[in-house]
């Protein structure tokens, strides 16, 4: 039953556009699809480095700007010199967005991490409004609130076998979806490994961690790097998908968002960011019927505050409690048969 | 020199409020130990229901400033008693994460009443500015600068003069041992952040009719709170009252003779500079938060 | 061994003249004592006299105001806590001294991170290396924890183990670390007296692995049991050191003791 769930899952998700026709569904599974990758690289650093960040849609925004301007071309002006920048094809901006958000993860883990707790929630705070001020007002390079428009969409392909471009929503759909698998594999990887172990570690017990020989600032210095360059990623697909990026990409409101879909589905576990993505992707479609934004946006709050008061852990570990679902297959583990490989120590 | 001593002027009476601001953040923060995420939001509450008194009822201008008081000091102590009892025990990002929501549902509610578009108090004060040497101020603003130094005064005096001062003074220093000695926490807890609810709101009040009011100024409002909070170190009132002052002036010198654009960047820079580099803050004695 | 002998002697622990002030607070004035490679040297004093703050300099975690302090002839005042352990220095800590929300066998395949180097690359593309390393790492934690005694808990949430136990995993997971010498801060501390005769079983297993160990205790007559020589500290500064018969005549140690109402019999 465990290992059907996720396959039945993954069908749906592959076979989606054949059945569901609707654009306007259509359209909001993709910019779920785009959150949800976000999600799980807030998760990453939330969840298993245990920092809250608040300043995550810095990187979902710097890699949407980075990949618009690689394939939009741009030149400025620095001080004395010019900067002239030809079009490029949007996949070498989907990289290069994955990069530079990258370095941009490195950069503010290695400074954030001096400070701990609700300072480091503040300074992330504050990393992120000043991006979106640079945004709104070098005018020059983002064109402020103008926006950086008609960007072109993403063109996969090879000279030899013809290209395809990801324009439209069914291609798009399909595009995150890829993406959002790979996200999910790596994370996977990650956490299973000792890389995985370390970071639960050191979220678990920072002292403990340090005494058993693990180098506390170079994990969370790691998380932040990975989770980073998979939010630019999925900056980069928004960029590519909406063709529109202004700086109100750079809101808090879309910290919130994403903060609210891990939250909600399960901080530290691997599904629970995308329990929360489909949740709060897919509520705004049920709700707009009845109740504007504002409304919305109260009962979202009310929501979070209420898992947080009644499931602090989530949906997905509730879940897996209630169904007596275990995370993984350690319970299976026995000692070793092979003797050999236990070096001959009498049991006390 | 003129222009100079303008911005002088107006870091000023822009310090004053955001002193207030300020003191009641570092109130909430260093004796709660609450990153207080709703701030900013009953600092627009404080602008909207002055907003309310003087345009929307026709009510006199003054009484705007002790009714965005009382409403502070009303939701602030429902959102402590509602909410944040609950989450005394649990770790601190779900205490912020609480907060977050609260925030969310406030700002909204906000908007929902009110409407996206900016609006503007009616004052009893004539455009004529007060001049005085090369300095030119607007009476509104006068105001403002006498209004909010008369709470600091009240605050400084309610804190190291009253009881409930004092009460509040040991659970700083220490909750377990002054409950000891027979002071009720919950209700301290309760009162603190009502009156820091409560001055958040008065610099809406003060500020709202200045600029304008709209539901988004809290945002901002909460980050230069965390930026006044930071510089003067935690629980520290004199403390958030220089750094209310010392961020006036940054905003008011780097809109004047960098750019404009960036003004709110500098509450932002003062923070991440403070926090490389001395976390403790300029006055504070406390350990770092979490 | 005597006192003279350890000085020439450069395999073990050597503090010299450590000093700690906490502003106007001295938690320890003046600490200088050496042990050797393999023996057990235990730290005793009443609360409050500096022993967790010793361990605290000698482990990394906190800076001395004055002083050395240097293992197998290399200084350790500046390292970070890792780099000390990755020296072979490892220690337990005396509350929180397990990750509780991981089971028991988790736990121990953390403890042993140093002992695998993993690259990033295998690790996400599942080569055979690093599984074979995680098969390596997975049998050595089951044989830690046998050796140990606690391998049928293995499965448990480390959070839920009786506290005895809980002490028992925190020396798992310092030995994980492959240290050659211990620092353990009370471990008896919340053990029954089976509990405790097994853990004393265990310290001088490990003695005859030639792990040296630096011990923590209030337990005082397990201490002059167990100890090779004992080191007592006294508001921030050693009052005695010597053999456990020795300790057990000496009129400061009596006089610092008696205050508190234990006998050293």
């Amino acid at each position: 039953m465990k290992r059907f769930l996720p396959i039945a899952f993954v069908l749906v998700l592959v076979t989606l556009p054949l059945w569901m026709r609707d654009p306007y569904y259509l359209h909001m599974l993709v910019t779920t699809g785009i959150f949800t990758i976000a999600a799980m690289s807030l998760n990453l650093l939330l969840g298993y480095n245990g920092q809250l960040s608040l300043g995550h849609v810095a990187f979902f925004g710097i890699g949407a700007y980075t990949s618009a301007l690689v394939s939009l071309g741009f030149d400025v002006d620095i001080f004395d010199y010019t900067i002239v920048h030809d079009p490029w094809p949007p996949v070498l901006g989907f990289f290069i967005a994955i990069l530079v958000t990258g370095v941009c993860g490195y950069l503010i883990g290695k400074l954030s991490f001096k400070v701990r707790g609700a300072y480091f929630v503040i300074v992330t705070i504050s990393f992120a409004e000043v991006v979106r001020l640079v945004a709104l007002n070098w005018m020059d390079l983002t064109q402020g609130p103008l926006a950086l428009t008609n960007i072109p969409p993403i063109v996969l392909g090879a000279k030899s076998i013809g290209y395809v471009s990801i324009l439209g929503k069914v291609p798009s759909y399909y595009l995150v979806l890829g993406v959002a698998a790979l996200a999910f594999l790596l994370i996977s990887r990650i956490v299973h490994s000792r890389y995985g172990r370390a970071m639960i570690a050191l979220k678990e017990n920072e002292s403990l961690a340090l005494a058993c020989g693990i180098d506390v600032t170079k994990y969370l210095v790691f998380g932040a790097v990975v989770s980073a360059a998979m939010a630019g990623a999925a900056g980069s697909l928004y960029a590519h998908y909406i063709r529109i990026v202004d700086p109100e990409i750079f809101m808090f409101m879309n910290t919130v968002t994403m903060v609210i879909m891990v939250i909600t589905g399960g901080k530290g576990t691997l599904y629970g960011p995308i329990v929360g993505g489909l949740i709060f992707g897919i509520l705004p479609v049920g709700l707009r019927v009845v109740a504007g934004p504002e409304v919305q946006w109260i009962i979202y709050g009310a929501l979070m505050i209420a898992i947080l008061l009644v499931l602090p852990e989530g949906i997905v570990p509730a879940i897996q409690r209630r169904f007596g679902l275990s995370a993984g297959n350690e319970s299976k583990e026995r000692p070793p048969a092979d003797k050999s490989l236990v070096r001959g120590e009498q049991a006390l | 020199m003129e222009e100079l001593s303008q911005h002088i002027a107006n870091a000023i009476i822009l310090g004053s409020s955001y002193a207030i601001l300020g003191i009641g953040l570092t109130l909430i923060f260093g004796i709660m130990r609450v990153v207080n995420f709703t701030h900013g939001e009953l600092y627009a509450l404080g602008g909207y229901a002055a907003y309310m008194v003087s345009t929307v009822l026709g009510l006199n201008f003054f009484l705007g400033l002790p009714v965005s008081i009382l409403v502070g000091a009303l939701v602030g102590a429902a959102i402590e008693f509602i909410l944040l009892r609950r989450i005394r025990t649990s770790d601190m990002d779900t205490g912020m994460l609480v907060m977050i929501g609260a925030g969310i549902i406030i700002l909204n509610s906000i908007q929902l009443i009110w409407g996206g578009v900016a609006k503007s108090v009616n004052t009893p004060f004539s455009d004529v500015p007060v001049v005085v040497g090369p300095v030119s101020v607007s009476s509104l603003r006068l105001f403002v600068l006498v209004a909010a130094l008369v709470l600091i005064a009240a605050t400084y005096f309610l804190i190291n003069r009253t009881k409930l001062g004092k009460a509040m003074r040991a659970t700083f220093q220490d909750p377990d041992v002054a409950s000891l000695m027979g002071v009720n926490i919950g209700v301290i807890y309760t009162a603190t952040f009502a009156i820091g609810s409560a001055l958040a709101a008065a610099a809406g009040a003060l500020l709202g009719p200045v600029f304008l009011v709209t539901p988004s100024m809290g945002n901002m409002a909460a980050l230069k709170a965390f930026a006044i909070v930071i510089l003067g170190g935690l629980g520290s009132i004199p403390g958030a009252t220089i750094g209310g002052f010392i961020l006036a002036f940054s905003e008011e010198m780097g809109a004047g003779y960098i750019s404009s654009g960036y003004r709110d960047a500098m509450g932002f820079l003062i923070i991440i500079m403070v926090l490389l580099i001395k976390p403790t803050g300029l006055f504070a004695r406390s350990e770092r938060v979490g | 061994m005597t006192a003279a002998a350890l000085d020439t002697q450069n395999d073990g622990l050597s503090v010299n003249s450590v000093a700690v002030h906490f502003g106007g607070l001295v938690a320890i004035s003046d600490m200088t004592f050496k042990t050797s490679g393999c023996e057990i040297v235990s730290l005793i004093g009443p609360n409050g006299a500096g022993k967790t703050t010793a361990f605290n300099v000698i482990t990394g975690f906190q800076r001395p105001t004055h002083g050395s302090v240097s293992y197998r002839g290399t200084p350790l005042i500046g390292l970070k806590p890792h780099q000390v352990a990755a020296l072979g220095l490892v220690r337990t800590f005396q509350r929180t001294s397990v990750f509780a929300t991981n089971t028991v066998l988790e736990n121990l395949k953390i403890g042993l991170h140093r002992q695998s180097q993993t690259s990033l690359f295998s690790a996400i593309f599942a080569l055979p290396s690093e599984r074979a390393s995680e098969v390596r790492i997975t049998a050595e934690a089951w044989e830690i924890l046998e050796f140990v005694g606690i391998a049928d808990r293995a499965h448990q949430v480390a959070g839920t183990l009786p506290y005895g136990e809980q002490r028992l995993l925190g020396v798992a997971l310092a030995l994980a670390g492959k240290p050659s010498m211990l620092l353990l801060d009370e471990p008896v501390s919340g053990m029954n007296p089976t509990e405790t005769s097994n853990f004393l079983r265990l310290l001088r297993a490990l003695r005859a692995r030639n792990i040296g160990i630096l011990l923590v205790e209030h337990d005082v007559p397990l201490v002059m049991e167990i100890s090779d020589r004992i080191v007592v500290l006294n508001y921030g500064r050693i009052i005695a050191e010597g053999s456990p018969a020795e300790i057990q005549n000496n009129p400061e140690v009596i006089a610092a003791y008696l205050g508190q109402g234990a006998t050293l019999a």
